[in-house]
């Protein structure tokens, strides 16, 4: 994997863009079909998020009059991009151990790439319910990167040595048993689950791209390619969130022996939790979601910070 | 079949616009959505923008004031995209075909891939049309 060559691959084919997408496309067929299954329906068959790319990518690309045309087409490739990298570098350091001083805090900062990329997208696109989910947008971006921060940083703390690099966080875990065992992480994880939530803007933090409201908000202008993007964004986001909550609470992805069912299980859980916290919940207001954030949340997150100091 | 046209055959995304409806046919529309119907089986869904949709639902006996707006939003609609009449207003006019502000049916105006009679048509017959207008695409 130090070659060039070799990086790039793994960027564009294993494990980046592509698994990714196939996987993440995977997953929303399971978030669809439990969805479905919650609401007592039959639900969608296990090829439809697939068809939805395909069928997006054969339509019309329509560019509103009045719209920055490059900056509305490309906003949503950073994201994708960036989505990308970050499952590279989360599955190379699952499998391979590559780490580099710091890659936490590069995944952390590359995770508010896709939610920018949204905002700058909806804001060229001169569509005023486009600009009212991108200031949304904004402000949940706001209300969720302080608590997820403290959170995360929460786990480096209960590392011994402190460390930011993610293989050191999968060392002492292999070593000493997930982090979930302590309560300060539990708590923790109860945090970036809900933080989750509002990253992946599934209900109760769909606001800035609410259906009935105004009309799927920030990206109510994207047709037929760049449409696609989005929705491969969305998806991809589904599949890395969970993995970068396994990495880095629940000792990280194993493949030998019955570890790779075990992964399976970690993995799943977690898209179920995720899912069905999105469908027992209904939408809550802009001002409602960040109250939560910088209140309960935050306070939660600066408890289980002191107890990870405390040593609990 | 190329795999863009099997993807547009097995994910079509409604998008639902009201010309002039006595809201009667929407809700017959809303239902096939409902959990007894449950249109996602067959990868359909309902979209809050224009702009993502696949088909067209237009219902209504379209007068004369909202002309303007049918055929922008068909204008909208991006290629390929098809346009299905509900009801009877939509299909022929219905009882309001003498209306002082009747300004033609549906196909007046834009072109329509399907026809779904009925003063409210059931969910059954609405869901009947999509079928045999995907065999036709």
């Amino acid at each position: 994997m130090a070659s060039t060559l070799g990086l790039v691959l793994s960027f564009l084919i294993f494990p980046g863009l592509f698994f990714t997408a196939v996987m993440g496309l995977a997953t929303q067929w399971i978030d669809r079909k439990v969805s479905a299954l919650v609401q007592w329906r039959v639900g969608p068959p296990w090829y439809q998020p697939f068809a939805d790319i395909l069928k997006l990518l054969g339509k019309e690309i329509i560019v509103p009059a009045g719209a920055r045309r490059a900056g509305f087409l490309f906003a949503p490739m950073a994201g994708f991009a960036a989505i990308g990298v970050v499952s590279t570098i989360l599955w190379l350091t699952n499998l391979h151990g590559t780490s580099f001083v710091g890659d936490l805090i590069g995944v952390i900062y590359l995770l508010t790439i896709p939610s920018l990329g949204i905002i700058l997208g909806a804001s060229a696109s001169s569509n005023p319910l486009a600009s009212v989910g991108a200031s949304r947008e904004m402000k949940l971006v706001l209300a969720y990167e302080l608590p997820f921060i403290i959170a995360i940083f929460t786990a480096v703390t209960k590392v011994s040595p402190m460390t930011l690099r993610l293989d050191g966080i999968l060392e002492y875990q292999a070593a000493n048993g997930a982090l979930l065992g302590n309560v300060s992480c539990i708590l923790a994880f109860i945090v970036c689950i809900l933080v989750t939530q509002a990253k992946l803007t599934y209900p109760p933090f769909d606001i800035p791209e609410a259906d009935t409201e105004i009309m799927d908000g920030t990206h109510i202008e994207y047709s037929g390619a760049a449409l696609a993007v989005i929705k491969l964004q969305q998806a991809m986001m589904l599949f890395t969130l969970p993995i970068f909550l396994i990495t880095v609470f629940w000792g990280g992805l194993v493949f030998s022996g019955w570890g790779i069912l075990y992964t399976i299980v970690k993995y799943v859980i977690i898209i179920v939790i995720i899912v069905l916290i999105k469908n027992v919940n209904p939408r809550v207001r802009i001002d409602q979601a960040v109250r939560f954030f910088w209140g309960p949340v935050t306070v939660i997150a600066v408890v289980s910070m002191i107890l990870a100091i405390l040593g609990f | 079949m190329n795999a863009t046209k099997w993807g547009f055959k097995k994910s079509l995304w409604v998008f639902h616009l009201n010309a002039g409806a006595c809201n009667n046919c929407d809700i017959e529309v809303l239902d096939c959505l409902c959990p007894k119907f449950d249109i996602e089986r067959f990868g359909m869904k309902l979209v809050g923008s224009l702009k993502h949709a696949d088909v067209l639902l237009v219902s209504g006996s379209v007068p004369r004031r909202v002309v303007p707006d049918l055929i922008e939003a068909y204008e909208q609609l991006p290629q390929p995209g098809v346009v299905i009449a509900i009801g009877a207003c939509a299909c022929t006019g219905g009882i309001f075909k003498d209306g002082y502000n009747f300004a033609g049916p549906v196909d007046k105006h834009v072109p329509v891939a399907a026809y779904v009679p009925g003063c409210p048509p059931r969910p059954e017959a609405i869901i009947g049309a999509v079928v045999k207008l995907l065999g036709k695409l």
